[in-house]
């Protein structure tokens, strides 16, 4: 018998006035694994995100998680959800009034789980995990190259030990060596959290490493899934034209002449 | 006649539109206040905006008031010498500053210092995705963020425009007794006769009203920005002037509270 998913997203619908972002998305994570969604810009992957993370609501659907429908939670029980879900964004979002353990501990530190003496020791070893050294805790995020800037924000994500992770656009802005780093990174923490995590990517090869099973989202639905190592052979004529980056095939970009 | 109608509905669309603004930052305001009274409570953060707002505008708060006393005690001199009523500087320099000037200029500075800062600020922390970030890690941004900046622009201002108030009233004091020949005792005497604890009370009720105005503008618009450096600079733009029109209305209508008879 099989484990029931530990996401189920079942018709979401989002719009912004006429503009049709996500159109019935279903999907379904198991526990444990990693969902790579890949996606076109534009095609909705970041507001998915929002919606699973509670940012942005949609106009109609479920989000369960654990079978508990994350949408109609009261504000408590949707912080209770979010406390279990670390989350790194695509450009690391790290707060630049507050030094890089500070930033890597907020999550501690606002659920009041240890004090900021021992948050800054749980902070210096999650920031070991991601291969930074213990000093870097004391400089400020601007004064970190890009690569570091990610690696904080994973270390932030995952500082509280979350059961969900999610990643937006992990490498993006990385040179392709730097990449490989923070992905193998994610694949090491995830496994190392026994976390399920969600990432949304255009990096096929980021995609590759980092994913069990991959699914694209092309004009407001999910119109493939399987697993990750067929990306590039997934016999779906749309999923093989946006893998390969051929310009001709079933998606039409919109271009103004 | 279509072109009387298009206008009719022009302005009705307008209306709306303020209506709607009004309320969105009326909501705004009073979710951010009522996270003063529920904890957590985000002490540090609060003396940061207290610090940032009140010790750090004393500077170009106090020469504002100095320069605006001396001037005033100038200009009075010479109008009211026309009338043969040079004894009435004291009492008109210190009415206007206590229950005027020192609020509203001390509101107009910190809004272009305090107003802007803050929009540009969260502007920023909204378009890089950190307040986005901050709802992730279990962290209520209106109370992270808005909250302790409302508090200390209801408390700090008051403090600010005490301090404007002793300076303004100094400024005209020195230009009266120095240049203008004035008596310094009976100036001093005068003036300490003539105010009125009212006239310094409203003046402060104002300047607690005034820096709610700006701290308020200043989180909602760079709270709600949109659209990268533009909007950042947009936001910026829209919390120093709306706060700056606001702080000008109310100080009619508070007024008129206050001295109307």
């Amino acid at each position: 018998m099989t484990a029931p998913p530990k996401i189920r997203i079942r018709g979401l619908r989002k719009a912004f006035g006429d503009k049709v972002v996500l159109d019935g998305i279903d999907l379904d994570v198991a526990p444990r694994t990693s969902m790579v969604i890949i996606g076109g810009s534009g095609s909705g992957k970041s507001v998915l995100l929002k919606c699973m993370l509670g940012l942005i609501e949609p106009d109609a659907g479920s989000i369960e998680i654990d079978g508990q429908d994350v949408l109609r939670l009261d504000r408590h029980g949707a912080e209770a959800v979010r406390a279990r879900i670390g989350m790194l964004f695509q450009n690391g979002a790290l707060f630049d009034s507050l030094p890089v353990w500070e930033n890597v501990a907020f999550g501690l530190l606002a659920q009041r789980q240890v004090d900021r003496q021992h948050a800054r020791a749980r902070a210096e070893e999650v920031l070991a995990q991601v291969g930074l050294a213990p000093t870097v805790g004391a400089l400020w995020p601007a004064e970190l190259s890009g690569g570091m800037q990610k690696r904080v924000a994973l270390a932030r994500a995952i500082a509280a030990r979350p059961d969900i992770l999610f990643f937006d656009e992990p490498t993006t802005g990385l040179d392709p060596i730097m990449g490989a780093v923070i992905d193998n990174l994610i694949v090491d923490c995830v496994r190392r959290l026994g976390s399920t995590a969600v990432a949304i990517t255009h990096d096929m090869a980021s995609a590759r490493r980092i994913g069990d099973r991959a699914a694209m989202i092309h004009q407001g639905r999910i119109v493939w899934e399987g697993p990750a190592t067929m990306l590039l052979d997934s016999g779906n004529a749309v999923v093989d034209q946006f893998t390969h980056g051929r310009h001709q095939g079933p998606i039409q970009m919109e271009l103004r002449r | 006649m279509n072109r009387l109608l298009d206008a009719v509905a022009a302005t009705g669309r307008a209306v709306l539109d303020a209506c709607r603004l009004t309320g969105r930052i009326a909501l705004f305001g009073l979710d951010g206040l009522s996270h003063l009274a529920r904890p957590p409570f985000y002490g540090r953060l609060f003396l940061r905006a207290f610090l940032d707002i009140g010790y750090y505008s004393l500077p170009v708060v106090a020469l504002t008031a100095i320069f605006t006393g001396m001037v005033l005690a100038l200009q009075s001199a010479t109008g009211l010498s026309r009338f043969n009523a040079e004894s009435a500087v004291a009492n008109l320099v210190v009415l206007s500053i206590t229950r005027e000037l020192g609020p509203v200029l001390a509101g107009l500075m910190v809004a272009g210092r305090v107003g802007a800062a803050m929009a540009a600020e969260l502007g920023t922390m909204r378009v890089t995705d950190q307040i986005d970030a901050l709802a992730t890690l279990s962290t209520n941004p209106m109370k992270y963020l808005v909250a302790p900046r409302l508090a200390g622009g209801l408390l700090a201002l008051p403090l600010l425009v005490l301090v404007a108030d002793i300076l303004g009233v100094l400024g005209g004091f020195v230009i009266a007794s120095l240049k203008l020949g004035y008596n310094a005792r009976t100036y001093l005497s005068n003036t300490l006769d003539f105010v009125q604890t009212g006239d310094v009370v409203s003046g402060l009720v104002k300047a607690a009203v005034f820096g709610l105005l700006v701290t308020l503008m200043g989180c909602y618009h760079g709270y709600n920005s949109r659209g990268g450096a533009q909007g950042v600079g947009a936001a910026t733009t829209s919390a120093v002037v709306s706060a700056s029109v606001l702080i000008l209305a109310f100080d009619y209508v508070l007024t008129e509270l206050f001295f109307a008879r």
